[in-house]
């Protein structure tokens, strides 16, 4: 069942077109990502579907409410983190908490479960009496995703969640929106422009760039659509070995470099003890081997012809791909 | 209107008390600005004579600087809605599912709220400075033009807000908009025959003019130019204009 659902959603301002006719759905229960780098129209997008700003043309729907038509409904049954805080700063933890439970007309007995409920997922039922501008950022961002769970929404929407957070709270909150996921059933619907975030986190992504969606798929068939694993192997006689593999009608691309040698094949991890066995019968020993598959860079580099690092410079999350397939290094 | 419009209205009021209360700062500067006025200009000008005017000056200026103390502290409220839009708070209380209605009262009751209680402070102070009340319902009267105004121009705040981006922009747009009020409202000085006609003309335009008029006409019962009930039915009219106004420019903004 869809749960979110958009036709031709297209906002323009003044001459610049935002987002261009997008059209795409989201299943109920999946964590679905939108890639692309800043100014993609990623939160305009965002913006549209929880009704702060009209589309120029299309239409969308959010649990079978029309986000034009019927946007008390859509409010209802949404959960929104901004990519900027939203948070009252003269208010406690608490007290955020509170005004947005009473926002959502939940009852005081609900009030009161929810609030220690979402504290105690987020870490923060110590600081609940603390102001929150004594928060620090990550604090602050929990706290922000605690608030959009206050009122059991049945999609939410997080822009760019751990956007200038540090490694350690960008895992941390990781886990957190996995967990309500899981626990919840919350569908979550979330931007980002680092690589690992959507690799981690999303079920299916959506590959956004000037206002248009380039492809929309799970993260491993985009992978797969990339192209072969790639595997990069270390042994005693490069250039003999080279030789010995060209021959294998499985073998494509393969180049030797100074110290190793790096094949694309089809299901890497199954080829590797085939690499052995031949390795062994002309004599040549492997000191490490290494199968890599195709990153969301690679994706991304593929469906635009340019890496999205080219574009995000400060972004410190996009450098370090965690390798997402089979392994295997010895050193 | 449902139940949970009326607690998200509560909400609104509850958290503009709570921050005001806690900005201990704006609390004095907000009461202690009139208050100069009050005293300085009033006991300055005291021993000036100006023609057609009754009793002392300091009786004379007390009403103007109860509004000018209301009309200050609703200014304020627009400050505060242009700050949440910067802060990004604005945005958590749009996707709330209450009507844009309910926001809008919301707001105008917590930022009236603030501004009515700044008046009654002022408005005390001159009572113990020996400003003179004519009656019982005179009293009366004067604390509902004192709600009708700060109603109107917490209202007038959120329509200049809601097209603001910037507070540099409200603040020289409020004090190019709110000097000329002041001047032409005759808080200070009384608009008789004798003023140029351009100036009485420009004066009876001004709406601030029927709000301290009012004021004057029913707490001290002097030098008022209309009675203060017709003053009233002026300031109803109005109020319900602005805030209509205020409503329709909340709802068609984007944030």
């Amino acid at each position: 069942m869809s749960i979110i659902e958009t036709k031709n959603l297209t906002k323009k301002f003044d001459d610049f077109l935002a987002v261009d006719h997008i059209t795409f759905s989201v299943e109920k229960g999946e964590i679905f990502g939108f890639l692309g780098p800043n100014g993609a129209g990623k939160t305009t997008t965002i913006k549209m579907l929880t009704t702060l700003l009209y589309p120029s043309d299309g239409s969308a729907s959010i649990a079978d409410f029309d986000i034009l038509k019927q946007r008390a409904n859509v409010r209802e049954n949404i959960g929104v983190v901004f990519q900027e805080p939203a948070l009252d700063t003269e208010l406690t933890g608490k007290e955020n908490l509170d005004f947005h439970a009473r926002m959502y007309g939940l009852t005081q007995e609900t009030r009161k479960k929810r609030i220690t409920q979402v504290l105690s997922l987020v870490d923060l039922s110590d600081k609940k009496n603390v102001f929150v501008k004594q928060y620090s950022g990550g604090m602050k961002r929990r706290l922000e995703i605690a608030r959009g769970l206050m009122h059991s929404p049945t999609v939410l929407f997080l822009d760019e969640p751990t956007l200038g957070l540090d490694a350690q709270t960008r895992r941390a909150i990781w886990e957190y929106i996995k967990q309500l996921n899981k626990e919840e059933g919350t569908t979550i619907f979330l931007t980002t422009h680092y690589m690992d975030e959507a690799d981690f986190l999303c079920d299916r992504i959506g590959i956004i760039d000037h206002g248009k969606i380039l492809v929309i798929d799970t993260v491993d068939t985009l992978k797969k659509s990339v192209g072969h694993d790639v595997i990069t192997l270390s042994c005693s006689d490069i250039a003999q070995l080279q030789k010995r593999l060209e021959q294998e009608s499985w073998v494509s691309n393969i180049t030797p470099h100074v110290s190793f040698l790096t094949l694309g094949v089809e299901r890497g991890e199954e080829k590797i003890p085939t690499i052995f066995d031949i390795a062994r019968t002309i004599n040549v020993s492997i000191s490490s081997v290494d199968v890599r598959k195709p990153t969301l860079d690679d994706v991304f580099l593929y469906y635009t012809g340019r890496s999205m690092r080219e574009q995000n410079p400060e972004a410190p999350g996009s450098k370090a791909i965690k390798p997402s397939g089979f392994h295997l290094r010895r050193r | 209107m449902n139940q949970k419009d009326f607690q998200a209205i509560y909400m609104l009021w509850l958290r503009q008390m709570k921050r005001f209360l806690r900005a201990k700062s704006r609390v004095l500067s907000t009461i202690v600005q009139p208050l100069f006025f009050l005293l300085i200009l009033g006991f300055g000008f005291n021993i000036a004579l100006f023609p057609d005017m009754e009793g002392s000056y300091i009786n004379f200026l007390a009403p103007g600087i109860i509004a000018m103390a209301i009309l200050f502290s609703s200014m304020f409220t627009g400050v505060s809605v242009l700050w949440d839009k910067q802060s990004g708070f604005l945005q958590e209380v749009l996707v709330a599912p209450v009507s844009r209605l309910s926001i809008v009262i919301g707001r105008t009751l917590g930022g009236a709220t603030i501004a009515l209680f700044q008046g009654f402070i002022i408005m005390i102070i001159a009572l113990l400075l020996g400003v003179p009340i004519i009656d019982i319902p005179g009293l009366l009267l004067t604390i509902v033009i004192m709600v009708l105004l700060s109603f109107t121009a917490v209202g007038f705040g959120l329509i200049i807000a809601s097209k603001m981006r910037d507070f540099e922009g409200f603040q020289s747009l409020m004090s190019l908009i709110l000097m000329p009020l002041l001047f032409l409202s005759s808080a200070f000085y009384p608009i008789s025959d004798s003023l140029p006609r351009w100036l009485q003309v420009l004066s009876y335009c001004n709406p601030l003019f029927y709000m301290i008029d009012g004021i004057r006409g029913s707490l001290t019962g002097v030098n008022n130019v209309l009675p203060p009930v017709i003053d009233l039915g002026i300031i109803l009219v109005l109020c319900i204009i602005i805030m209509g106004l205020g409503t329709y420019f909340f709802n068609k903004s984007e944030s």
